[in-house]
């Protein structure tokens, strides 16, 4: 699906999941995945990840709204889309007894245009363990014999549920390589993390996933610019905050005191920074435990968090205590 | 991508099947009781056979025995086997995983089943030679009978397999499961104790019973003394238990663990 030149791989527009209990994991999320894009969707455990992904790969039907994969309905139009995609569950599962081998060997018999099973397998890094049963390996091991078949058949679409949960700091670099490879070679990657730094590496785009809701998307450089940057110090003894010149004369947004700790938030940290630090200058004190940063991403996804749980804090306090307890 | 490398059915299914096959095969216990069982139970009830008035049910020590033993493995190399399978593909994720490729749900569970199905037709020719030499079995009489109940057979234990599946949390709790259709089938359905010797009220009551009508379309194939009537009847039986089977799976059936 063609629009303003772009070609949408994947479209979601007002979905909704609800679960038997009347749980409603995902709450209304639109988004779009353009061809040969890494999109990562970012998010804490419980904030609707899994949930969205498994609709778009055709496991579970929308509660409401709309999934397009490839065009196609990927529940009811499968046979047109599953040809073309490959899957990475969060939790994937092999029987236990079967070898790597037997075990590519099966699910070769199972994809479109299978690539050799040897190349796949020494992709990710398994050459050396084709004889061993699927319990002999490592959950790292697991996780690349996944990802492995997800890549058996060349998909055009790739779907990656936490691809590098559970793996150690070289099998997570591996891996990353391994999806900018695909992303080079012009695959359109579709990847779920709680890792900021993966979304922030990898990801063209991401979007921010928070109890059911897009709370932030666009590209990390975008997310972050919409956050403020941050200054923090200890005050001297016998100084409180009202010492500092006017706050919104330096360009403050916003400010938390812990007992001498101050933060400031801000979005033009050049001039708050020196602001601060010519006061601390004339006052003739030094202000000890200073940091200034810029926002990261880091930053942004606290501040959602931060943000989101002062909104529910008020919902308790106005008594609607009840969605809180599902949320969580 | 060329439209000669795109999957069939027929070839998704032999892959799995192909990897259930090694599965099984390594899972000596599973084998163990597919395997034997059906052919060491009912030459135990051969004894028995003899000290029955059989003669008066026009029956013989054959055409008691191998249909017994004919239903024997249908439970055990069917369901129970098949059971334990589905329970510990499901735990194991492998079903969720399975899905989320080009394999249709229903292709699952034949891919899965078809080793141990095949199981039991090695089985039943074994065991349809056996009794032909060791019990003088004639060949069946009404071939055709025999033929629809044994393949309608093996579909409704898949299905019921799959439906006693969707209750076991795993594969120690399907061995308790699976103990109500194994123990009502071997009392109430003709493997030990045919029909025609129990008492009326008793043997109707047995009659619903799933495997009763599989029995009965087996034997009356070997005698040739089951009327149209009959045979319609067990016909009907073992089809509503099948229908009932698939429409329970497609309700009850689990396809991943409960959280």
């Amino acid at each position: 699906m063609k629009t303003n030149g772009h070609d949408h791989v994947i479209e979601v527009s007002g979905l909704r999941r609800v679960y038997g209990g009347g749980f409603e994991a995902v709450r209304g999320i639109t988004f779009h995945v353009e061809r040969g894009e890494v999109f990562a969707l970012l998010g804490t455990n419980g904030a609707g990840k899994t949930s969205t992904v498994e609709v778009l790969e055709g496991l579970a039907p929308p509660a409401g709204g709309r999934v397009r994969v490839l065009g196609h309905d990927p529940r009811t139009e499968r046979a047109a889309v599953r040809p073309r995609t490959g899957v990475m569950l969060q939790e994937g599962g092999f029987p236990s007894e079967l070898t790597v081998t037997e075990t590519a060997r099966m699910w070769a018999g199972c994809v479109s245009a299978a690539r050799p099973l040897t190349d796949v397998l020494a992709r990710v890094g398994l050459a050396g363990k084709t004889g061993a049963r699927v319990k002999q390996l490592s959950g790292g091991e697991r996780r690349r014999l996944d990802l492995a078949l997800a890549l058996l058949g060349d998909p055009e679409v790739l779907f990656l549920d936490e691809p590098t949960t559970g793996l150690d700091a070289e099998g997570r670099r591996d891996t990353w390589e391994l999806v900018r490879a695909l992303r080079d070679g012009g695959t359109t990657v579709l990847l779920t993390t709680h890792y900021l730094e993966e979304a922030e590496g990898l990801a063209d785009r991401l979007a921010i996933l928070h109890e059911g809701r897009i709370a932030a998307a666009g590209t990390p450089a975008e997310v972050t610019a919409a956050q403020p940057a941050r200054i923090t110090f200890e005050l001297p003894d016998g100084y409180v905050l009202g010492d500092l010149p006017p706050l919104p004369g330096l360009g403050v947004t916003g400010h938390e005191v812990d007992g001498a700790v101050v933060r400031l938030r801000t979005r033009t940290l050049q001039r708050t920074a020196t602001g601060v630090l010519a006061w601390a200058e004339r006052a003739g004190v030094e202000l000890r435990g200073l940091d200034v940063r810029s926002a990261s991403l880091e930053e942004a996804f606290l501040g959602i968090a931060r943000a989101a749980s002062a909104e529910a804090a008020t919902a308790t306090a106005t008594g609607h205590e009840t969605e809180r307890a599902v949320a969580v | 991508m060329s439209a000669g490398t795109f999957t069939t059915p027929a070839g998704r299914m032999a892959a799995l099947a192909r990897a259930e096959l090694t599965l099984l095969s390594r899972s000596k216990g599973t084998l163990f009781a597919a395997m034997f069982v059906p052919l060491v139970l009912p030459f135990s009830a051969r004894s028995a056979a003899k000290e029955m008035d059989l003669a008066a049910a026009g029956l013989s020590v054959g055409t008691v025995v191998l249909p017994a033993a004919l239903g024997v493995s249908l439970l055990f190399a069917v369901y129970t086997t098949l059971v334990g399978v589905f329970v510990a593909r499901r735990e194991e994720l492998v079903l969720k995983r399975l899905r989320t490729g080009e394999l249709r749900d229903l292709e699952i569970l034949t891919g899965s089943a078809m080793p141990a199905v095949a199981t039991a037709f090695v089985q039943s020719a074994v065991l349809a030679v056996g009794c032909a030499v060791l019990l003088d079995l004639d060949a069946p009489r009404a071939p055709l009978y025999t033929v629809v109940g044994y393949l309608l057979g093996l579909v409704m234990c898949t299905a019921l397999a799959a439906v006693t599946s969707g209750v076991s949390r795993s594969t120690e709790s399907a061995q308790v499961t699976t103990m109500p259709f194994v123990l009502l089938s071997l009392i109430g359905s003709g493997l030990v104790v045919p029909l025609e010797v129990m008492p009326d009220r008793l043997a109707a009551l047995c009659r619903v019973l799933p495997l009763t009508s599989v029995v009965t379309l087996l034997r009356g194939g070997w005698t040739g003394n089951l009327s149209a009537g009959e045979a319609l009847a067990a016909l009907i039986g073992v089809l509503a238990w099948t229908v009932a089977g698939v429409l329970a799976v497609r309700r009850w059936f689990r396809w991943e663990p409960r959280r």
